[in-house]
């Protein structure tokens, strides 16, 4: 690692892997919650043929396929927000026109070579230049400052857009925000991960986190951490490996995926074996519902009919009986269930 | 007074809304696109009304609703909300909308907390957070829909009466001066829809001004003071539960002979109070 920190490529590499891992998946968990997930890979296709006309003009690639991945992202926003059936054909025609004219334009510019293509699609660390960097920094702070000062907004539009429209949250202005936000991210990520794969480092993070997080903030500081834990690892395990920065990135990602979801897969077994629900419960248990309730660890415990309820998603745990069978020490879970083995489906939850 | 609001539908301008109107609707058509769905509504709820839209599906009852709310377009007539023209309210969240869904949103992970929030973000800056304030209002929302203990529960694991519950408190979390709600027993389990309507009794305690769609009137009846019919894009009938009672029993006798319009024709008063109606004052606590 230390030899890699002391080549200049290497650093600038690894500077921008930091910045792509931070600020991919904070901006895609919103377009998973969107159910837009391929999104970002259209704006990629269109970003090319950005690249390709800097390349062609002379002007440097990373502005013209800023210029292009932003026009196309209010565009295609605009687009379904008409919510025409075939809006979605549209974005077809945008996606691949954007990605076939990056591939001719190239063509005729004097690097476009196959191999310099390769690296616009795939990434490579060699081609951070040190004034990208800055920009990239730039970029990178304005992506995660805004995305952090909207994330509320962001989170209700996506939620529920009808309800957000009825407050009076401004709908179309926030998702016309998110489409740019997404962007700009892949053009952040452009250099290391490459146009074709930028997708995958917003989504496969969030994907893994999904499967492990309760919470949406939960999900996000998990999506950040496998972004950055596949972005950073990817770059660093490809110049030893000589492999496409990109793929190699993607791969990370997707491998941390299939652990997290083994290990979620184990885990809701187990706590699905050692588990006494009380049955057909009618009533909610609260402050003023007339049934005692008792500190249990970190929930609290209600007295119904001799038997201990706790809350637990849909329905109410037993959680033992008062008086001698309850967990004394009043610390985990299991021991409650545990003095709780015989009241086994022998509730009688629906009195009032 | 109220009792005659729709039946012969007014000149407009006549009778000037009374003060304490939360939503005066004057010969309103909504829809979507030139032809409307509901026409020629007027309607005027009072502060403290809790009213049932009723009507069969696609009567266009909800139509007549999100028109209240602002998400279709009024071809005709006028909107009034809190005394101010409908389309010049600022403050939309002064309307607090519960809309039908059967599941929340479960693409990405949430708690309930979380979605209840939301319904703070009208009352809030731009770029502010949420704080201890807000988030103790957020606490009581969750506690008076009797989700107190599941404010940390991830929501697609609730029930869907639960989840129902939710929504309800996400409005409530907005502080509105009425709730307007779509729904909010559809495909919710008998169980569950007894702690839907205790919920709502709750409310009711509180002086919140409700509006409720339905289909079914359901365990809902004995909370209304007022119940407003609708079928095929009008208002149909407009009146106190008991009169609703009475009517829909003569309806009952001899349907055959009677065309649609003509049904709920106000009768002589005192005429069959049904058996629905007893439990209207007996059950407020
Ligand atoms: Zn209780
Ligand atoms: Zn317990
Ligand atoms: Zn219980
Ligand atoms: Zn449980």
């Amino acid at each position: 690692m230390i030899d890699l920190l002391s080549i200049d490529f290497m650093q600038r590499a690894l500077i921008a892997a930091l910045l792509v891992g931070t600020v991919a998946p904070m901006v895609g968990i919103f377009l998973v919650q969107r159910r837009l997930s391929l999104i970002g890979d259209g704006m990629g296709h269109v970003a090319l043929a950005g690249v390709a006309i800097g390349l062609v003009t002379g002007v440097a690639p990373v502005w013209t396929a800023l210029v292009a991945a932003v026009v196309a992202a209010v565009v295609i926003e605009l687009l379904r927000t008409r919510g025409r059936t075939n809006g979605d054909v549209a974005l077809a025609v945008i996606f691949y026109g954007g990605i076939a004219a990056g591939v001719v334009i190239i063509s005729k510019s004097p690097d476009g070579t196959p191999a310099n293509l390769m690296k616009y699609l795939f990434g490579s660390i060699l081609t951070t230049t040190s004034s990208d960097l800055y920009l990239f920094a730039g970029l990178a702070v304005l992506i995660a400052a805004t995305t952090w000062a909207l994330r509320p907004r962001l989170f209700a539009v996506a939620n529920d857009e009808e309800y957000a429209r009825a407050v009076g949250i401004p709908v179309l202005p926030l998702n016309i925000v998110l489409a740019v936000l997404t962007a700009t991210t892949v053009v952040v990520a452009m250099r290391v991960v490459g146009l074709l794969l930028i997708s995958a480092l917003m989504i496969v993070p969030n994907a893994a986190s999904q499967l492990i997080a309760r919470s949406f903030s939960g999900a996000l500081r998990w999506a950040i951490a496998f972004g950055l834990v596949s972005s950073v690892g990817g770059v660093a395990l490809s110049y030893p490996l000589n492999t496409p920065s990109g793929g190699t990135i993607v791969l990370l990602a997707v491998g941390l995926f299939i652990v997290t979801a083994m290990v979620a897969t184990a885990r809701t077994q187990l706590s699905r074996r050692r588990h006494d629900v009380a049955e057909a419960h009618a009533h909610e248990h609260g402050i003023e519902c007339g049934h005692e309730a008792i500190p249990h660890g970190d929930h609290v415990d209600y007295v119904h009919d001799g038997h201990l309820h706790a809350a637990h998603e849909s329905h109410y745990d037993e959680h033992g009986h008062e008086g001698p069978h309850s967990d004394p020490d009043g610390t985990a879970d299991t021991a409650g269930t545990a003095g709780a083995a015989d009241t086994a489906g022998t509730t009688t939850g629906t009195a009032r | 007074m109220l009792m005659s609001a729709a039946r012969t539908s007014p000149e407009p301008g006549v009778a000037p809304a009374p003060a304490d109107a939360v939503i005066d609707l004057r010969r309103a058509s909504f829809g979507y696109g030139e032809r409307p769905t509901v026409t020629d509504a007027t309607l005027t709820v009072r502060r403290g009304e809790i009213v049932a839209v009723v009507g069969p599906n696609g009567s266009g009852k909800s139509t007549l609703m999100k028109g209240i709310l602002g998400l279709n377009e009024r071809t005709a007539g006028t909107l009034t909300l809190f005394g101010v023209p409908g389309d010049e309210l600022r403050d939309r969240a002064r309307l607090g909308y519960v809309p039908q869904r059967h599941t929340l949103s479960t693409s990405v992970r949430a708690t309930a907390e979380e979605i209840v929030s939301t319904g703070r973000l009208p009352r809030i800056g731009w770029l502010g957070r949420l704080r201890a304030t807000d988030r103790q209002i957020v606490a009581r929302s969750l506690d008076v829909v009797g989700l107190a203990d599941r404010a940390a529960t991830e929501v697609s694991t609730l029930s869907g009466g639960q989840q129902r519950r939710v929504l309800i408190a996400r409005a409530l979390a907005g502080q509105p001066d009425v709730l307007i709600m779509d729904e909010p027993t559809a495909g919710v389990d008998a169980a569950n829809q007894h702690v839907l309507a205790d919920v709502l009794e709750r409310l009711v305690e509180r002086g919140v001004t409700m509006i409720i769609v339905t289909h079914e009137l359901g365990a809902l009846e004995r909370l209304l003071t007022r119940i407003v019919v609708v079928d095929g894009g009008r208002i149909r009938f407009d009146g106190t539960p008991e009169r609703y009672a009475a009517q829909r029993g003569a309806v009952h006798h001899d349907h055959d002979s009677h065309h649609h319009d003509d049904e709920l024709r106000p009768h002589p008063s005192g005429v069959a109070v049904g058996p629905l109606d007893a439990p209207h004052d007996g059950s407020r606590r």
